[in-house]
């Protein structure tokens, strides 16, 4: 048994050293932990880009088309929807869809889509995650003088034909528009665009 | 702020004052040599199987139809789920491992003995309720060593006379191995017997702090306080909880707090096991076929039997000896004994001298003889039975038995060495 | 194509073992699972001459194709099964039952041949199909005696047949030695066929364990760090008992 004194200062370094060590390791054991919550092949494999074929699309018709096990909406809008577009501006929240993150570039219009009339969104209201329904008609009774929306059946929030939250609704932000490329005039590829090989 | 927090804590459950008890101011003897690296590696195992076991549970599917499939998309298709896996299939073995050392540990400096007796039960118990675990487990994955390792075992329960046919049954919950089996088992392993597992290995320490740590002298540090002076007691730096010292009526020599000390020291053998562990983990998943067995990579078929046949390595042991018998109940009977005898090793050895450092040469050459005997069984039972290797296994069968029939009888009147004072 | 009469296979079993259908001697499988463009063209075969009856169904085309650094649309247009999409798993599509009734058992899906067999197994067993009339398809194979499927390598090696020789070693001990030889029929001379096999075992093995060059790469860091851990707790461990020794 030494009775040397004790080098603190070596004890204390070597300490601090085993510890950071240690704890670089802990977090690297966290590692494959928390990664295996990610999606797996399987789930991103269903989560694919799909195709569309809107060949047989009438004016004023919604189609629904699963996209990452969400629905996502195509509408080809008549033009009595696309001039209702102007009418509804004063009354969104963000009418010139600033909120980043919600529309690829391309939908940054006010008709929020690549081509006019044919109209993609998610079809999930962007408060707790409802599926608003599709009111080709009846709209103005929700917001009076507008034909044509979107109303959220869980707590009232209501969109415009491009998709645009009207203001003083729960719902925050407009709705979510994927990335998505025409093939040719009547196919629709959803989740992929010209910008993501 | 938080000195307050830490009383008002302190005061409604006393987390500092049971960590000054069990591990600043635990006494633990400071000669504690590489085999008592296995208490703790066992611990870190044991934590090891929980977290990749809840993990692997994730994406496991438990049905006859799923189950394969699932391993393989963990294996696969999850993110890090071959590393979870490897690395519950891979702790699997390294649990026997670990806890095969730390009985012969204990074994060898007799830490087993009065009065440390509960404390060896439960270890047992512990290793008892394992056996079972993996034995659970290794059906999971749904292989063909799977299906037909499970096959195999839960026959034996068929050789209980009058109700062997219908405990079979009732153990499989089908005419064959099944869903429902597989369902029972996966109930078991993933819930009942962790948690079984955890309260013993509690147990297990708290009885081990009761009695205080054996060490390789097998003396005791914690002594009568007569006035005997002690030169050089490196115990004297250090202060001890009380509740060891008993108000100065005990006495304390050789011996020094579990923290620092053997903290630093398990974490140098923690990362020394954890080198050989990854080691296998990265590089050898497989561990030469013993670990993984090659038939398990195809499912379970109940219309074809694999070749060869054998229990995963860590119950070669007792299946050679299951197998060396021809009679199945007699053979069934032997099996168990083998397991048994080891829980009564506390009252078989009669000696008063607990390390081999100080026994007789007869029980040093017996300790060989069980350890030559445990392999020897654990090899044998790996391999296909021919005569010769029958004949062998018969062989190291009796010496494995004679080892505890030589030491009941020698130990009654044993010629030790004289023990030492002081830890070497 | 040169017509080689006789090509020689490297495969060499004792007659001894072949009789009692005992043990083959192996020959070791070039494996390298670094080498894509083997992995390509191991892929290539597997698909043109093995899906038709195995499946690979653990394993799937995305995951395969980036593994294997093709891009989605040339592997989708030349290697895909049928219609299948690039996010399905490897399939053949045919029902398991009516395999079972054309083969006597249906033949087993190959994910896992390497893990089950070895790679060693799978590439001899490759290459020691010979003729034998009594069989149902024709042929047998010398690591698999009375195997139930056919020589779907044959257009690539022509026909084996079994040659026996006796040979007289230098301490003048007769030498039975079993070769398969090929007419020469095939596609491919004796080298070019060993090329192939090697390299469609090299992609099974890949497909028995995609995640082994990770794990590797993966293993070694772990490794380097666990070495350093090492150390520093070794010199703490030193420090603090030298209050002890």
């Amino acid at each position: 048994m030494s009775n040397a004194p004790v080098d603190h200062g070596r004890r204390r370094f070597l300490t601090i050293a085993t510890s950071v060590v240690g704890a670089v390791g802990a977090v690297g054991a966290a590692v494959p932990f928390i990664a295996s919550w990610n999606p797996s092949e399987k789930a991103k494999q269903a989560g694919a880009p799909v195709s569309a074929n809107i060949s047989k699309l009438e004016p004023g018709q919604l189609i629904r088309v699963e996209w990452r096990g969400k629905p996502v909406w195509v509408v080809k809008r008549t033009p009595e929807m696309l001039e209702s577009l102007v009418t509804t501006e004063p009354n969104l929240r963000d009418p010139n869809s600033d909120e980043e993150g919600q529309q690829p570039g391309y939908a940054k219009n006010r008709h929020r889509s690549k081509k006019p009339e044919i109209f993609v969104a998610v079809g999930i209201c962007t408060h707790l995650g409802c599926s608003p329904t599709y009111k080709m008609s009846d709209f103005d009774a929700h917001v009076s003088g507008i034909a044509s929306g979107f109303f959220c059946p869980c707590h009232g929030s209501t969109y415009d034909m491009a998709g645009r939250v009207f203001s003083g609704v729960p719902a925050p932000k407009n709705l979510m528009i994927p990335p998505y490329m025409f093939e040719d005039d009547n196919n629709l590829i959803i989740g992929k665009d010209e910008g993501v090989a | 702020m938080f000195k307050n927090l830490m009383s008002w804590i302190e005061y409604r459950m006393p987390f500092m004052e049971k960590m000054n008890l069990h591990v600043m101011q635990y006494p633990a003897p400071k000669n504690f040599n590489f085999w008592y690296f296995f208490g703790s590696l066992a611990m870190l195992v044991l934590v090891n199987q929980i977290l990749t076991g809840v993990w692997l549970t994730m994406n496991f599917e438990p049905s006859a139809e799923r189950a394969f499939a699932s391993v393989e998309y963990i294996m696969r298709e999850v993110d890090y789920g071959w590393l979870l896996r490897y690395m519950h299939s891979t702790g699997a073995s390294a649990f026997f491992i670990v806890v095969y050392l730390h009985m012969f540990r204990g074994m060898m400096y007799g830490s087993y003995q009065k009065p440390r007796e509960l404390l060896w039960l439960f270890g047992w118990f512990i290793f008892l309720v394992l056996m079972a675990e993996a034995f659970m487990g290794y059906l999971l994955p749904w292989g063909q060593m799977s299906f037909w390792g499970a096959q195999v075992i839960i026959s034996i329960f068929g050789v209980v006379p009058y109700i062997g046919d219908d405990l079979t049954l009732w153990i499989r919950g089908d005419y064959v191995i099944s869903g429902a089996t597989l369902n029972r088992f996966f109930a078991l392993h993933v819930i009942a017997l962790p948690l079984v597992l955890v309260i013993l290995v509690f147990l297990h320490i708290i009885a081990l702090h009761e009695v205080g740590s054996n060490n390789p002298d097998g003396v005791e540090v914690k002594r009568e306080n007569d006035g005997t002076k002690y030169e050089d007691n490196v115990a004297d730096k250090f202060t001890f909880h009380e509740y060891f010292t008993k108000g100065g009526k005990k006495f304390i020599v050789d011996a020094i707090p579990f923290h620092p000390y053997y903290t630093v020291k398990d974490i140098v053998g923690v990362v020394g096991f954890l080198i050989l562990f990854c080691a296998v983990v990265f590089f050898a998943p497989e561990g030469g076929g013993y670990f993984l067995e090659a038939p398990n990579f195809e499912p379970a078929n109940p219309m074809k039997t694999p070749e060869h046949i054998a229990p995963v390595w860590y119950f070669t042991p007792f299946y050679a000896i299951l197998r060396a018998i021809p009679d199945q109940l007699i053979g069934a009977i032997a099996m168990f004994a083998a397991i048994i005898l080891l829980a009564l090793l506390p009252w078989l050895d009669r000696c008063k001298v607990r390390s081999v450092r100080y026994r007789s040469v007869w029980h040093k050459l017996n300790l060989v003889n069980f350890v030559i005997s445990f392999v020897v069984l654990g090899v044998l039972g790996a391999l296909p039975a021919t005569p010769e290797y029958t004949l062998i296994a018969r062989i190291a069968m009796t010496t494995y038995f004679l080892y505890f029939v030589f030491l009941y009888v020698y130990s009654k009147n044993e010629k030790t060495k004289p023990l030492p004072v002081r830890l070497s | 194509m040169l017509k080689k009469l006789l090509s020689v296979l490297a495969l060499v079993a004792s007659s001894a073992a072949l009789a009692s259908g005992a043990a083959v001697h192996l020959d070791k499988a070039p494996v390298n699972l670094k080498d894509t463009e083997s992995l390509q063209r191991g892929m290539r075969l597997y698909q043109n001459y093995c899906l038709g009856c195995h499946q690979m169904e653990y394993n799937r085309y995305s995951r395969t194709f980036r593994d294997l650094q093709i891009p989605d649309e040339v592997g989708m247009e030349n290697l895909a099964f049928g219609a299948q999409k690039v996010g399905e798993y490897i399939k053949n599509g045919a029902p398991k039952a009516d395999q079972a009734r054309w083969f006597g058992a249906a033949p087993p899906d190959l994910t896992n041949v390497t893990r089950v067999r070895g790679p060693n197994w799978v590439y001899t067993y490759l290459r020691s199909f010979y003729v034998d009339p009594s069989r149902p398809f024709g042929v047998n194979n010398v690591v698999f005696p009375m195997v139930g499927m056919p020589h779907v390598l044959q257009e690539l090696q022509g026909v084996p047949t079994l040659e026996h020789t006796t040979t007289v070693d230098a301490h003048g001990n007769e030498v039975h030695k079993t070769v398969v030889v090929t007419d020469g029929s095939g596609e491919l001379s004796t080298d070019e066929y060993d090329r192939a096999v090697a390299d469609l075992v090299n992609y099974l093995t890949y497909a028995g364990q995609p995640s082994k060059l990770e794990a590797q790469s993966l293993g070694i860091k772990v490794m380097i760090f666990l070495f350093i851990f090492f150390i520093f707790a070794f010199l703490l461990k030193k420090e603090y008992w030298k209050d002890v020794h």
